[in-house]
């Protein structure tokens, strides 16, 4: 009896700290679901979710707070993939947080920056490079096209210009067979 | 010696139709009225231009930079006037244009001074260094930068160093008619590279399908008198001149999916580079010459020592193009690229330039469902299942498809010419090829936004606290906010200052400001005389009248 006792206690006990350590040795900081997320979310730090980043968006829909379908830059695909990882039903881009457009990245009229500085304080990448009074210029590189320096822009003039193909970033075609239209022959005129 | 030569799976035996090409002897083409020199011509970074608009160059010099190590030079293949550095059509399956120098020639052909190289005496690193600002990359198709390739690596020596001449693919003789004209300097270039590489032995291995080749190297060979040098004839089968095929066809390796050749002490160089390594070093010679086979639907098929940057409506003229033909290739029937534009240059990775036609080569017939016959995977040459690869890329399925190791595809055609349906298979892996980079690039963009948005936040973080702790210093060694002329505001929010800081400081720094502007306001309104108060006063009545006259409530001020 008080042999079973004592193996049981030192059992609970060994065990008990088996994973005590465990709980401090293998501690994960943050939650990883969030990053996951993240890792699928395309960062261009838009807000279009309605949520400041990309980040915030990927802890809301972890916590059930968001959707799944608030990410324009995404899309679709981007849409897919959050279904399959959270094990949730596809459903369509809301619209309300805009339509899926083709990558763009912004470009400044350099002629009719004024320097004022106020897309640089907006760009939530640093892509923008100037100074007060001075003429500004946005890295194409780095630009993820979020838009967010078109508004505070008081001269208008920055653009969205769609990415140009150029023979590095060119992709092959789905193969499609092209079917070709063949003159139709008439047999009547032809025996006549 | 060697004494037994090995087998690779799969393959298949094309009709080659090479003898087209090879009855006449290499030309030398004339000069075009324009070149247009391609600045990204190989693997890895694009070349900084270091010409001008208007500038003089001569044949030789370099116009364009590596940019980096992973890259390579380019230079003027004549001597003439740069005329525009712009974007020009590339001979590229897109047919879209890249930055290009374009040079009018002079007719002189003016070479520039060389430096003079003694490789002898050089160190491998300035050797390699030298080749990378020749310009010499692998002539075989890939065109890779060679200097990175003529690195021994860790271990300081290779075992077996591989001429590449097999050259198997229908059609093309360029290498042929190269090996037939220069077998010793093809072979004195081998020599070069055993030694930057320490290999153990050279062998210099073609098709037995070129007999006068073959007899050409042995016989340089026997005079070289090197015991290390073989000239190996493999057995005639597509895709032998696969570097790994051919490695494994002479040594029995086979290089297993995630490592390359040399870490099995192999390496494997097209006969085009080995010549362009000895003229690089032993003449001071950089890379602006190639070898092209012009064959196909053209009226006299041979072969051509081309400027590179000579547009390729200049080669099918010299050949004459016949009327009936439908469609350009660049390279070969089984791997080469179609060609959207025939004023596209020749660039270092031209081979061959094929005119096709109905007659030639018959239309493709409609894609039929797959039957699973399973004749794809005994012809791969790669082992792999293209079917499954086709399957997975068909679907979209990208993931999947490099699962069953998509990236080891050599795309040499071998599945998709025994498909009794008529699939492209080579046209849905590369499609999901070109898929899964664009996915790569789009994801190491992401990754790049995520640390700058992270670090641009910390950085905000880190100047509110700094804005803050510079705050509380200046509060605590400046108790109370001093007004710079004490006039009565700034004495009232001196007291305030104790419950909020940065809301005293606010309200000193408008008070000082009001004070200010007091001070300067009226200085120009002073000393007046009459006749410049009237006609302040007149402004002022007219600026009244006028605001009445709007009707709107003008302010005072």
């Amino acid at each position: 009896m008080i042999t079973a006792l004592i193996v049981m206690a030192g059992l609970a006990l060994v065990l008990g700290a088996t994973l005590g350590a465990a709980s401090v040795l293998f501690r994960t900081q943050g939650d990883p679901l969030v990053d996951k997320i993240d890792a699928i979310l395309p960062q261009t730090q838009c807000g279009q979710c309605g949520y400041p980043g990309c980040k915030p968006y990927a802890t809301a829909i972890a916590g059930g707070e968001a959707d799944i379908n608030q990410c324009p830059p995404g899309g679709d695909e981007g849409v897919r993939k959050l279904a399959d990882l959270l094990g949730r039903e596809y459903k369509p881009l809301n619209a309300e947080h805009g339509i899926e457009k083709p990558k763009s990245v912004a470009v400044i009229d350099e002629a009719t920056c004024i320097g004022c500085t106020l897309c640089i304080q907006a760009c939530p990448v640093d892509a923008i490079v100037g100074a007060a009074k001075q003429m500004h210029t946005i890295v194409a590189d780095l630009c993820t096209g979020c838009e967010l320096c078109v508004p505070p822009c008081p001269a208008d003039c920055i653009d969205m210009v769609p990415v140009a193909e150029t023979v590095e970033n060119w992709k092959w075609r789905y193969p499609v067979f092209e079917l070709k239209v063949q003159p139709a022959t008439l047999p009547a005129k032809e025996a006549a | 010696m060697l004494s037994k030569l090995f087998s690779f799976n799969g393959g298949v035996k094309p009709d080659p139709n090479k003898s087209l090409s090879t009855r006449e002897p290499i030309a030398r083409l004339a000069l075009p009225p324009q070149l247009v020199i391609p600045l990204h011509q190989h693997i890895g970074g694009t070349p900084r231009p270091l010409v001008h608009v208007g500038d003089k160059v001569l044949r030789g010099q370099r116009i364009g930079a590596a940019d980096g190590n992973v890259s390579s030079a380019v230079h003027a293949p004549t001597s003439g006037h740069v005329v525009a550095i712009e974007p020009r059509p590339m001979p590229h399956a897109s047919g879209l244009s890249s930055p290009a120098v374009v040079i009018e020639p002079d007719g002189l052909d003016a070479a520039i001074e060389r430096e003079p190289f003694d490789w002898h005496a050089a160190a491998p690193g300035e050797i390699r260094d030298f080749l990378r600002d020749a310009g010499v990359v692998g002539l075989g198709g890939a065109v890779f930068p060679s200097h990175l390739k003529l690195n021994p690596g860790k271990s300081g020596h290779t075992d077996t160093l591989v001429i590449n001449g097999a050259e198997c693919e229908p059609f093309i003789t360029c290498d042929d008619m190269l090996m037939r004209a220069e077998p010793e300097n093809i072979l004195r270039g081998a020599l070069i590279m055993q030694r930057m590489l320490a290999a153990k032995q050279v062998l210099v291995a073609l098709e037995d399908n070129k007999p006068e080749a073959a007899a050409a190297l042995k016989a340089a060979a026997q005079s070289l008198g090197h015991a290390s040098l073989e000239v190996v004839v493999v057995p005639t089968r597509y895709p032998a001149g696969g570097a790994k095929q051919l490695i494994r066809v002479l040594t029995g390796i086979e290089v297993p999916h995630g490592s390359r050749s040399t870490d099995y002490g192999v390496q494997c160089f097209n006969v085009a580079t080995a010549l362009a390594v000895w003229r690089a070093l032993e003449h001071g010679e950089p890379l602006t010459r190639r070898i092209v086979t012009v064959t196909g639907n053209v009226e006299r098929p041979r072969n051509f020592d081309v400027a590179i940057g000579t547009p390729i409506s200049h080669l099918f003229a010299a050949a004459g193009l016949k009327p009936d033909t439908d469609k350009l290739i660049m390279g070969g029937p089984m791997m080469g690229i179609p060609l959207p534009n025939i004023d596209a240059p020749v660039v270092k990775a031209t081979n061959c330039l094929l005119a096709s036609s109905p007659a030639l080569f018959a239309p493709p017939e409609p894609e039929l469902p797959c039957i699973r016959c399973g004749e794809c995977a005994r012809a791969c040459p790669a082992d792999l299942q293209p079917f499954e690869l086709y399957w997975h890329s068909r679907a979209r399925n990208f993931g999947r498809a490099q699962e069953y190791k998509l990236f080891d595809c050599i795309e040499c055609g071998c599945c998709a010419y025994v498909c009794p349906s008529h699939i492209p298979l080579v046209d849905y892996y590369r499609y999901a090829k070109s898929e899964i980079w664009a996915r790569e690039r789009d994801k190491d963009a992401a990754d790049s936004a995520r640390e700058r948005f992270e670090f641009r936040n910390w950085r905000a973080d880190r100047e509110k606290e700094e804005k803050a702790a510079k705050l509380a210093a200046r509060n605590a060694a400046k108790p109370a906010v001093k007004p710079t002329d004490g006039s009565a505001p700034a004495a009232d929010v001196a007291p305030s200052a104790g419950d909020d800081p940065m809301k005293a400081l606010i309200e000193a720094a408008m008070a000082r400001a009001r004070a200010q502007k007091e001070a300067v306001a009226a200085k120009n309104t002073d000393a007046l005389t009459p006749a410049q108060q009237a006609q302040i006063d007149a402004a002022e009545e007219r600026r009244k009248r006028a605001s009445e006259l709007s009707g709107s409530n003008a302010p005072a001020e």
